[in-house]
């Protein structure tokens, strides 16, 4: 017959599961609560996530038609990153500052350690710190927040801000408010509710293990219980608002900068952990998820390392019983 | 009492993946055809190839040797027609120069004269049945059996594990093996039993076959079995639980440590068609002449399984099947994880092949960078990470390829199913493999 086969080193199917399904897995976890923060806020922090997102896209695109690469918007990552880093600016942030953000994030985080897969960092963290550091006064400070639906009236500092600068006592926080989203905050960090829903539906999807979010949370938690006078709502109040949920389920299981292995994932979410809480209860920031996870991701090479898996039968010698 | 002879696995492997099934074949009878001409390769096993004991003109009978070795680590091969040999020419199969004899069938499929049943009273019979028959494990790995059998340290050996697994998807030959041949199956498991004086023997059959199941409980409540030594084991449906180091720790708990071979953890273990073709060779005396596959794929148009004379041309299994979608692209001999894509319609049916799969054109997938998402390695069930073989081997660092132990990757084509960035991983582990192999 003399036909052409198609020839090919086995296996010869492969299941469907795509780097860009990932990511639209994870936009779509993240919806629910971005959404709730733009309806809060109102308008202009929509505007904000929009135009993270879009100037994302359009660096990353610019990037690979200028350095004559790949098109690889296609994957979904940029969107990620830029709703990410959205989510974590304050409701007020000015739009030229977002897109700075963007470009820090995709640009210099990112692309020029050589694209998706290589960058050691989170992007959309780093870009928040080295707004936070480069732009203090418009990332931190009551008057870059404001409460849910009275955004343009009411300026308001953040929980953490009100317990760390104002003195407010944290047992006098709402559970309710909090957990539902009803306090001031970065546009994205305040549905608690939303933010486990979308963690909920990435563990069910297998995107994620619940590992790191668990051992994040929970170390957060356990620290804040023990050294925060054995305070069972004090401990909610602080795991509830700041960016913890937000960072825990969907900036720290980030497959690029946290580890592989099972073990690993455990001592990175309990290291992210400890550094949350040590910042919070012992720095002159009130709030430290972004620098515990920025931390722990250098260190996610060595964690590797040390947790590398052993080839099935290379340590057992005596099994001849 | 009876329920205890269905065992769970004793130790479960974390890793490994779920495969769809598509065993569409299992419930249809085998059919038998014979084709017009067969070609022959001398060398379907691990090990040296035989060399032709025939010559252009010969006649040969259905059971006739036509190709031996005098090498210890190798199989004879049989004539599966009767009928002349028109030709003994060179090709190249999987890389190698390999004679292949010609056999032109006269369709009357007579046996050689020669054929009678062979006696078999102790271990050294059993190891001699095992070679006169050119059996190979018939699993896909084609290992002479009758080296199994002659393990160095034979009195330990106390576990018969039998591979019915079948875990990779479509194949279904196994299966029928068990439905229609299980008496062999028997004879072969009790023969094997009393001549190593066994304390256990497990037959492990995947979940996702309860007929097979129900028919191998009746080995495992067979009256002979006096000291209740058959077992039979159901395994979860999980690639790769056929995989011998992965059965072996299901069946019997034991860890099969890097560089070993069954036999020093105690065990033997035997895929159910190499059983039942091996008692059938000591009943009648007819060798390993022909092979049950299973046809199918998504351009098949009546998938089945068919037993043919090894050297079957696949073109004719094609055509004997009710042929196949126009469209199709690819040919492989053995499963959709682990089987070869073949060159051209020329390949032959072989004595380790157990599939012929005919595939529609697949979606043009492009690799993308990884992203670290580690299941390549959670997957892996020899505890390997092939992305970082695929990052040392991008960057050349073929020093590597020791420290992370590529020479343990049996190539179950795992970590390429579940990359979601489409890596050809199985492919760089290959590659770093025979690397390692130039180097030492």
């Amino acid at each position: 017959m003399g036909k052409m086969l198609n020839v090919s080193s086995s296996p010869h199917f492969r299941h469907g599961d795509t780097t860009s399904g990932i990511m639209l897995d994870v936009i779509i976890a993240l919806l629910p609560a971005a959404i709730f923060g733009c309806v809060s806020f109102g308008l202009y922090s929509a505007v904000i996530v929009c135009v993270c997102v879009v100037s994302a896209v359009l660096f990353e695109f610019l990037w690979n038609i200028i350095l004559k690469k790949p098109q690889s918007v296609g994957d979904l990552s940029a969107i990620v990153t830029g709703l990410l880093l959205g989510m974590n600016l304050p409701p007020k942030t000015p739009l030229w500052i977002a897109a700075i953000g963007s470009l820090a994030a995709i640009i210099v985080v990112k692309q020029m350690f050589g694209g998706i897969g290589f960058n050691f960092v989170n992007p959309a963290i780093a870009a928040r710190i080295i707004l936070l550091v480069s732009f203090p006064t418009f990332l931190s400070g009551a008057k870059n927040y404001c409460q849910p639906f009275s955004c343009d009236a009411v300026t308001s500092a953040t929980p953490l801000e009100a317990i760390k600068a104002g003195g407010v006592d944290p047992s006098t926080f709402d559970l309710k408010d909090l957990f539902f989203g009803n306090m001031s905050g970065a546009i994205g960090e305040v549905s608690a509710f939303l933010l486990l829903i979308g963690g909920l539906y990435l563990i069910i999807r297998g995107v994620i293990k619940p590992i790191i979010p668990l051992a994040f949370i929970g170390t957060t938690a356990l620290f804040t219980y023990l050294f925060m006078g054995f305070d069972f709502k004090v401990t909610l109040v602080y795991v509830l608002s700041g960016g913890l949920i937000l960072g825990a389920v969907f900036m720290a299981t980030d497959y690029v900068t946290s580890p592989t292995t099972n073990l690993g994932k455990l001592i990175f979410g309990i290291g992210c952990g400890a550094i949350t809480f040590v910042i919070r209860k012992f720095g002159s920031l009130p709030e430290g998820v972004s620098y515990s996870i920025i931390l722990m991701n250098i260190l996610v090479p060595h964690i590797d390392k040390l947790t590398a898996k052993k080839p099935f039968g290379f340590k057992e010698v005596k099994n001849n019983e | 009492m009876e329920k205890e002879r269905i065992l769970t696995p004793i130790k479960r492997i974390k890793t490994g993946i779920s495969l769809p099934h598509f065993k569409g074949t299992a419930e249809k009878e085998t059919v038998a055809f014979s084709p017009e001409k067969v070609f022959i390769p001398v060398s379907m096993h691990i090990g040296a190839p035989c060399v032709p004991t025939v010559n252009v003109g010969d006649s040969v009978f259905v059971g006739t040797v036509i190709a031996d070795s005098e090498a210890a680590v190798s199989a004879p091969i049989h004539s599966g027609v009767s009928g002349t040999v028109t030709a003994i020419s060179k090709k190249e199969v999987g890389g190698r120069a390999t004679d292949i004899i010609e056999i032109e069938s006269d369709k009357k499929m007579e046996k050689d004269p020669n054929i009678k049943p062979f006696s078999v009273k102790n271990q050294a019979d059993l190891i001699e049945a095992a070679k006169k028959c050119g059996l190979v494990g018939l699993g896909g790995a084609g290992f002479p059996t009758h080296i199994k059998l002659n393990p160095p340290n034979s009195a330990k050996i106390d576990t018969l594990v039998v591979n019915a697994a079948e875990c990779e998807p479509y194949i279904t030959a196994d299966y029928r093996e068990c439905m229609e041949n299980y008496n062999d199956v028997i004879e072969a498991i009790y023969l094997i039993k009393d001549i190593f004086k066994l304390e256990k023997v497990v037959i492990c059959v995947e979940a996702n076959k309860p007929k097979a199941i129900s028919k191998l409980y009746e080995i495992a409540t067979d009256k002979r079995d006096k000291d209740d030594t058959v077992k039979l084991m159901k395994l979860p449906t999980k690639y790769p639980q056929g995989a011998e180091k992965v059965i072996i720790y299901s069946a019997t708990g034991r860890v099969l440590p890097v560089g070993k071979l069954p036999s020093d953890v105690g065990c033997i273990v035997m895929n159910v068609t190499s059983l039942g073709t091996l008692y059938r060779f000591i009943k009648t005396g007819m060798p390993l002449v022909s092979k049950r596959i299973t046809f199918e794929g998504t351009a098949v148009k009546e998938p089945k399984n068919v037993i043919v004379p090894i050297g079957t041309k696949i073109t004719d299994v094609i055509d004997f099947c009710g042929g196949v979608d126009e469209n199709y692209s690819k040919i492989i001999t053995g499963g959709p994880m682990m089987g070869t894509a073949v060159l051209d319609e020329d390949a032959v049916i072989e004595k380790r092949t157990n599939a012929v799969l005919v595939l529609n054109s697949e979606k043009d997938e492009k690799s993308t960078p990884c992203i670290r998402c580690g299941r390549c390695a959670n997957k892996c069930p020899m505890g390997l990470t092939p992305a970082k073989v695929e990052a040392a081997n991008r960057i050349g660092d073929t020093e590597s390829y020791e420290k992370l132990n590529v020479n343990l990757c049996m190539e179950c084509g795992s970590c390429s199913y579940v990359c979601p960035a489409k890596r050809p991983l199985t492919q760089v582990m290959r590659v770093a493999k025979a690397e390692l192999r130039r180097k030492k």
